[in-house]
């Protein structure tokens, strides 16, 4: 499969805070990568990175074959975003704020309704479309920020931590959405919950102190953990790969 | 373009979803009849023309156009939206001219909305329609040149007190400078090209100018480079600190 995002040695600091140390991340179509690692570890950083929003100290990021540094409109194209938090302007309905986006991101004014029914429906948010959005639960104020980055089908989708503040059923629904998505599209997305990775993704990359400590699939990930270790031993191998004290496993 | 348009759009309309565009309709038009018919004496003075109400719109937009312009980006920031935003594909001139158009317009709604007042005088007298004209005009480059200085501001902070605040000093100071009291002041050690330069660069010197009903191609240029330069001032600004 084509390969879609190639973020090559980023690093990024904030005056003497080194937030990403040199982070190499290749996704190709058809790969979920779950972006694990402890709060703080450069997930967000990264992800910001990969979507232009910050740039690199240093590196050279190529999303949907263009050069982010050269063509920031033409990557821009080419990936769906939700960023940490979902955010939204608050004082629009549902429908106004995803026909802006729709806009903003040039669909034809003909297919716009198309384009909003679909995502509507993928994301079941039919019962709140012409909803004000501050008006909304955390749940749904996630699924507009999900709704938002696939408005225009793209072939890659970074999205930060899609399922937190979700109920249990919530977060089945959208892992199954990303499930379904994942066989065409070139998805990262950021979690904290290791079942998740378990459950959607094909590959997993760990992140400490902004490094890669590992990247492989999900087997890999839980084959890390001690060998003493019976239950739970996706957390293990977390807390092996990430915890100051342990060695860096790569 | 579209990609502005579509940012004025949304904009526009959110100056409508609160009551900010009611509140802030209110006050002006209250405010300008206060400054016209009371201080400005229009009536006593006995003459049929706007003078006594173009004299106090820059003092008017003083304190109402940074209530407008300090939400432009400081909102974005604060809501996070501003990493929607920048993310989407449109580039970050469009994304300022489109918000910056949007409150420029409102605020000739604002202005467009004093119309009585032409009404009045008109039907009173026999005003000099072009002076008339001309103030409006000058009233709508005061008003776009606070706004533009506005959004320069708020694209600084996430915190729109502050970005209030700052840029009323900014225009008050703007404003200040082509006072006769000021340049008076410097007067005394400065040499008269440094006070013509100070006087110069006043956003009242070239208000008045146009005020009096002579429309010069300087006093456009000023305005229009002065509006342009801070525009590409906020998008370099938002440019370089996405994220702070």
């Amino acid at each position: 499969m084509a390969e879609l995002i190639n973020a090559q040695n980023l690093y990024k600091s904030f005056g003497a805070i080194r937030a990403v140390n040199g982070v190499t991340l290749r996704v190709s179509a058809g790969e979920v990568v779950g972006f694990l690692g402890p709060n703080g570890a450069g997930k967000t950083t990264t992800m910001r990175m990969l979507t232009g929003f910050l740039d690199p100290t240093d590196g050279e990021i190529t999303m949907g074959g263009f050069v982010l540094r050269d063509d920031p409109i033409g990557a821009r194209r080419t990936f769906g975003y939700l960023p940490e938090g979902a955010p939204a302007y608050p004082d629009m309905t549902v429908r106004a704020y995803l026909t802006f986006i729709a806009r903003a991101r040039a669909i034809p004014a003909r297919e716009i309704a198309a384009r909003l029914d679909d995502v509507v429906k993928r994301v079941h948010l039919g019962g709140v479309i012409d909803q004000v959005i501050e008006t909304l639960s955390k749940g749904f104020k996630r699924r507009v920020g999900i709704a938002q980055a696939l408005i225009h089908d793209p072939p890659i989708l970074i999205m930060d931590e899609p399922t937190d503040g979700l109920d249990p059923n919530q977060k089945h629904e959208v892992r199954e959405l990303i499930r379904t998505m994942g066989s065409t599209k070139a998805i990262v997305l950021s979690t904290h919950i290791l079942e998740e990775v378990e459950a959607v993704c094909t590959r997993a990359v760990v992140i400490a102190a902004g490094r890669v400590v590992f990247d492989g699939t999900p087997d890999e990930f839980e084959r890390q953990a001690p060998a003493t270790v019976t239950r739970n031993r996706m957390d293990s191998a977390f807390r092996t790969m990430t915890s100051p004290a342990s060695e860096v496993v790569s | 373009m579209s990609a502005c348009r579509t940012i004025f759009g949304r904009e526009f309309s959110s100056y409508f979803a609160t009551p900010l565009a009611a509140v802030f309709l209110v006050v002006f038009l209250f405010l300008a009849g206060i400054f016209t018919f009371s201080m400005g004496t229009l009536f006593e003075r006995g003459q049929a023309d706007l003078r006594p109400f173009f004299q106090f719109v820059p003092w008017l937009f003083l304190f109402l156009a940074p209530a407008l312009s300090m939400r432009l980006w400081a909102e974005e920031r604060r809501l996070g939206t501003i990493e929607i935003i920048t993310t989407l594909p449109i580039g970050i001139g469009h994304a300022v001219t489109g918000k910056f158009l949007a409150a420029w317009l409102f605020s000739l709604f604002a202005l467009a909305l004093t119309f009585p007042i032409w009404i009045t005088v008109s039907w009173l007298g026999d005003p000099d329609q072009g002076a008339i004209v001309a103030g409006y005009l000058a009233s709508a480059m005061v008003a776009g040149i606070f706004l533009a200085i506005g959004s320069l501001v708020s694209a600084m902070t996430k915190n729109q007190v502050i970005a209030f605040v700052v840029t009323v000093v900014l225009c008050f100071l703007a404003l200040l400078t082509g006072f006769p009291v000021v340049l008076d002041f410097f007067r005394g050690w400065l040499p008269t090209d440094a006070i013509n330069l100070i006087a110069g660069v006043s956003v009242m010197t070239h208000f008045t100018s146009l005020m009096r009903g002579v429309i010069e191609v300087r006093d456009l240029v000023y305005f229009a480079t002065a509006i342009y330069a801070l525009l590409a001032a906020t998008a370099l600004m938002i440019d370089w600190r996405k994220s702070i």
